[in-house]
């Protein structure tokens, strides 16, 4: 048995404490938005929130994670409902094409924009390069970026 | 997209089917009224003989049930239905403007719906018509349309969401057609029901409006009497000038869900009930599992079962993680084979022996090659080889399957929705009907998610366990277990005359799927021949973004650059004037070296490469800027011009540019999959790396409309980069790429 917050909400997750988050996150909380990408950390469509810092869950056993607030796809929004200014800015630049790498692309932009609220090239290289887009829409998530920036 | 795409349903049915004889094909409109009064207009095909096996995907009691389009409720409602699966393509978007375009629909009111997701409208009948042929065009419509397409179609060997054919096709043939057909019928019967003559009724936003009596009402008001009344075959399309929607940047209907978390991937599926499972394939394609030690496996909690599918070992489990837990603990041995002999070094030494020795089948020819090299100056050779690619879609390979009660449903994300559903049946020895399809997102495609390989396994697995399966691949195995962009060896030689310029063009590699004119070459050089050697391997392959195109788009534009490094010319000019007379071509030539400042200096280290290739109808010329002062290929900039004749959604087309840039750069630059001890050595991202962020060059696209037939959007924005970036290494540098990717270059390159 395993405690934590999900989205603001206590969750007791009756799983083996070995199981990555990602697993927890989508078979057992049933929040399926976060992604399974390759199991190793290397292209970020696990990306969640933990206390706030964006991690890959697919290597986060959920025994380290235990008390932690986890933030998801789905946890994002405005407390009045409305987009985050990272999720307008995404559909204003129509950067999603399949999709799939987006929750963790999003995930990872919204982290990057709190703690720095007028990112550079570079502090966009920095903060993003652990997300892998298949589809190459790197330019317009830079963009994306740049503007939810800017309306931050 | 047909290279090995229908595998599986081929090797059977189609057979059966092509013995009944020579089917003959008619398009034609259908409308009819179906319960809840709502007119649905639909352009289907017509077998000419119904007494086939196709017959019983025909529905019975009406032709109009063959296939549909649209559909137009009483309370005016009005529900596009795209026989295309989304991969990220914008495809629902434009398929559903060129529709209502055609129909002066009011988009913002518009329901797009998947087909076939509601049995009425199952498009099964038509696309299975032309999944199973395999070979044959999609047969529908054509006679109702000019025969431009029916050649494309012809050319193309089309499949189901590939090809880059859904605008070109589905779109201009099925979707506008089905528009303007369902106004006309529209306008007669509300010129019948007001009594008023046709020429004075407008439409405009899913409405009818007659100014003369200042009346107007909304296209569900006359469904019924419209579908009484009998379709026009041949319905006016607009002329572009008129064009509100098509040629404007649609946002894209998909988008919303994906930035919310909310978008269903196969992946995604929940059925009551499901358990996962995860299985390993033999490491050597063609192999089987020889024994299974599942004594560990089972001992891990969550594990309910392990089963020896002959070709794979499956574990299935509570979830994902135990599932995995369990595979990783299983002992298996699999059996041996000569493949286990096959390295990257004897796989391309049995193609160089099949070049010198192996039955050359002449692919494309022109003039006499053996005369032109009389008057030659120079004979100029060169070889080039590209290694095996992985498709690495971000969502690796899944499927859920429930197989009870002698019925199957399949949900997955599929670019071949009805092979995924033959190929099902008949591995489980069920008629089509007993098995249901839900499609969903696909988390990529490029090419992958037309082979059903994994469905089938679901299926088998959950016949095989009693549960709903959840089937979920790992990385490795998906990585491993693809079906790969062939590794191809090609050899050119070209004769010059005094000036460098070519007097033949030779070629001959070892394989050759789709399309065919990918090897055939664009530049005006009097004598040509290009030859195919047939040296295959056991490695499983499949079509990869543009397909053939991506090898004969490296291959063909380098060497056109050798030859005009040999005349003394840059490439750019060399090109102008073998291009001359073929104005599409070198507009969009000139386009791309304006857009890539081609005459501009730039510093020490960097310099551009170009290139030009034309697949799928649409021309594309790209200019790459590189800079090379580290050792290293560090890209900077990608101009891209393209002319798809017309964009219908040009900023999803330039979207399908960028992206296809991206995929052919990652390739260029890191892909490479090769073999060791006749298995994939590469597992995950760490050895089988991604483009990202950092590394992801500023790409502007330029989009040239020009007066030819819709070209594709998905794939021709791929073939040209591998070529303008290895173009852009050798003037940075001297260094001549003939191998991908570049790290194989020697010069230290991206590692």
């Amino acid at each position: 048995m395993v405690q934590l917050k999900i989205n603001g909400k206590p969750t007791r997750l009756d799983v083996d404490p070995n199981t990555p988050l990602l697993w927890a996150v989508r078979e057992n909380a049933g929040l399926v938005g976060t992604k399974f990408g390759c199991g190793i950390a290397m292209c970020g469509a696990c990306t969640v929130h933990v206390d706030g810092q964006p991690v890959r869950s697919c290597s986060t056993p959920l025994a380290e994670v235990e008390g932690a607030e986890i933030t998801t796809i789905e946890g994002i929004k405005n407390p009045d409902g409305t987009l985050h200014a990272v999720q307008e800015a995404w559909i204003k630049h129509q950067v999603p094409q399949c999709g799939y790498c987006q929750s963790g692309q999003i995930m990872s932009a919204v982290a990057l924009l709190r703690d720095t609220p007028n990112p550079s090239d570079d502090d966009i290289d920095a903060a993003m390069s652990g997300n892998v887009c298949r589809c190459g829409m790197y330019d317009r998530i830079r963009a994306a970026i740049k503007t939810a920036a800017k309306g931050a | 997209m047909t290279d090995a795409a229908n595998t599986n349903v081929k090797k059977t049915k189609v057979k059966k089917e092509k013995k009944k004889g020579r089917w003959t094909r008619r398009g034609f409109i259908g409308a009819g009224l179906l319960a809840g009064g709502a007119l649905v207009v639909g352009v289907a095909i017509r077998p000419g003989d119904r007494t086939g096996d196709l017959a019983k995907y025909v529905a019975g009691d009406g032709e109009h049930l063959l296939t549909a389009w649209v559909k137009i409720a009483e309370d005016n409602t009005i529900t596009a239905i795209i026989p295309h699966g989304e991969m990220g393509q914008g495809i629902h978007t434009a398929l559903s403007a060129m529709l209502a375009e055609e129909m002066d629909a009011d988009w913002n009111a518009l329901d797009i719906m998947e087909a076939p997701a509601e049995p009425d409208y199952a498009n099964f009948p038509l696309v299975r018509e032309f999944a199973l042929g395999g070979k044959k065009p999609p047969g529908f419509v054509f006679d109702t349309l000019n025969g431009a397409f029916l050649g494309i179609a012809k050319k193309m060997n089309l499949q189901i969401t590939g090809g880059s054919t859904s605008v070109r096709l589905t779109g201009k043939s099925a979707m506008q057609t089905a528009g303007a057909a369902a106004r006309e019928l529209i306008v007669a019967a509300a010129a019948k029901d007001w009594d008023v003559p046709e020429g004075e009724l407008q439409t405009a936003n899913s409405r009818v409006i007659h100014k003369a009596s200042s009346r107007s009402a909304p296209y569900g008001q006359f469904a019924a009497t419209a579908a009484s009344m009998k379709p026009n075959l041949h319905p006016k399309l607009k002329s572009r000038k008129d064009y509100a929607l098509m040629g404007t940047s649609l946002p894209r209907v998909d988008i919303p869900s994906k930035v919310d978390g909310t978008a269903e991937f196969g992946i995604d599926a929940q059925v009551e009930g499901m358990k996962v499972a995860t299985v390993m394939a033999a490491p050597v394609h063609g192999e089987r599992v020889a024994s299974v030690n599942d004594a560990d496996a089972k001992a891990v909690p969550g594990v309910l079962s392990v089963h020896n599918m002959g070709g794979y070992v499956a574990v299935v489990a509570e979830g994902y993680w135990p599932a995995k837990m369990g595979l990783d603990s299983l002992d298996v041995e699999f059996t041996t084979s000569a493949a286990d002999a096959v390295s990257q070094e004897t796989l391309f030494a049995q193609y160089a022996e099949a070049l010198e020795t192996g039955k050359r089948k002449t692919v494309h020819k022109g003039g006499n090659v053996a005369k032109g090299r009389e008057g030659a100056a120079k004979i100029i050779e060169a070889e080039y080889a590209v290694p095996f690619l992985a498709h690495a879609c971000m969502e690796p390979m899944n499927a859920t399957a429930w197989v009870r009660d002698g019925k199957a449903d399949i949900w997955c994300g599929t670019q071949n929705p009805l092979g995924t559903r033959a190929a099902v049946a008949e591995s489980l020895e069920m008629d089509l009907d007993a098995v249901t399809l839900h499609t969903a997102f696909m988390g990529g495609g490029f090419g992958r998610r037309a082979i059903p390989d994994y469905a089938l396994q679901a299926a088998a697995l959950s016949k095989a366990s009693g549960h709903p399966i959840k089937l979920i691949w790992s990385r490795e195995e998906t990585t491993q277990q693809d079906h790969f962009r062939p590794a191809v060896l090609g050899r050119f030689a070209a004769a010059v005359d005094d000036e460098g310029m070519p007097l033949t063009w030779e070629s001959v590699f070892n394989h050759e799927g789709e399309p065919k004119e990918a090897s055939d070459i664009i530049y005006g050089i009097p004598n040509k021949k290009v030859e195919v050697v047939d040296s295959p391997s056991h490695t499983r392959l499949g079509p990869w973004r543009s397909v053939d195109h991506t090898q004969h788009g490296y291959f063909t534009e380098s060497f056109i650059e050798e030859l005009a490094h040999n005349a003394g010319q840059d490439g750019y000019a060399y090109r102008r004037a073998l291009l001359k007379g073929k104005p599409r071509f070198l507009k969009v030539l000139d386009a791309a070296a304006k857009l890539g400042k081609w005459d501009e200096a730039l510093p020490d280290g960097q310099a551009r490469g170009i290139s030009i290739v034309e697949s799928f109808a649409t021309i594309c010329a790209q200019v790459v800027t590189v800079d090379m002062s580290s050792g290293d290929p560090k890209v900077l900039h990608v101009a891209c011009a393209a002319d798809p004749g017309f964009a219908v959604n040009p900023d999803g087309f330039e979207a399908q540019m960028q992206s296809g840039i991206v995929y052919g750069l990652t390739a260029a630059l890191y892909g490479e999959i090769t073999l060791e001890d006749g298995a994939v050595a590469q597992s995950n991202f760490h050895d089988y790396e991604m483009l990202r962020m950092d590394q992801s060059p500023k790409i502007d696209t330029i989009i040239l409309t020009s007066d030819a037939p819709l070209g594709g959007g998905g794939e021709p924005g791929t073939p040209p980069i591998a070529p303008a970036l290895a173009n852009a290494v050798f003037n940075a540098t001297g260094k001549r790429v003939r191998k991908l990717p570049i790290r194989d270059l020697g010069t230290g390159a991206a590692s």
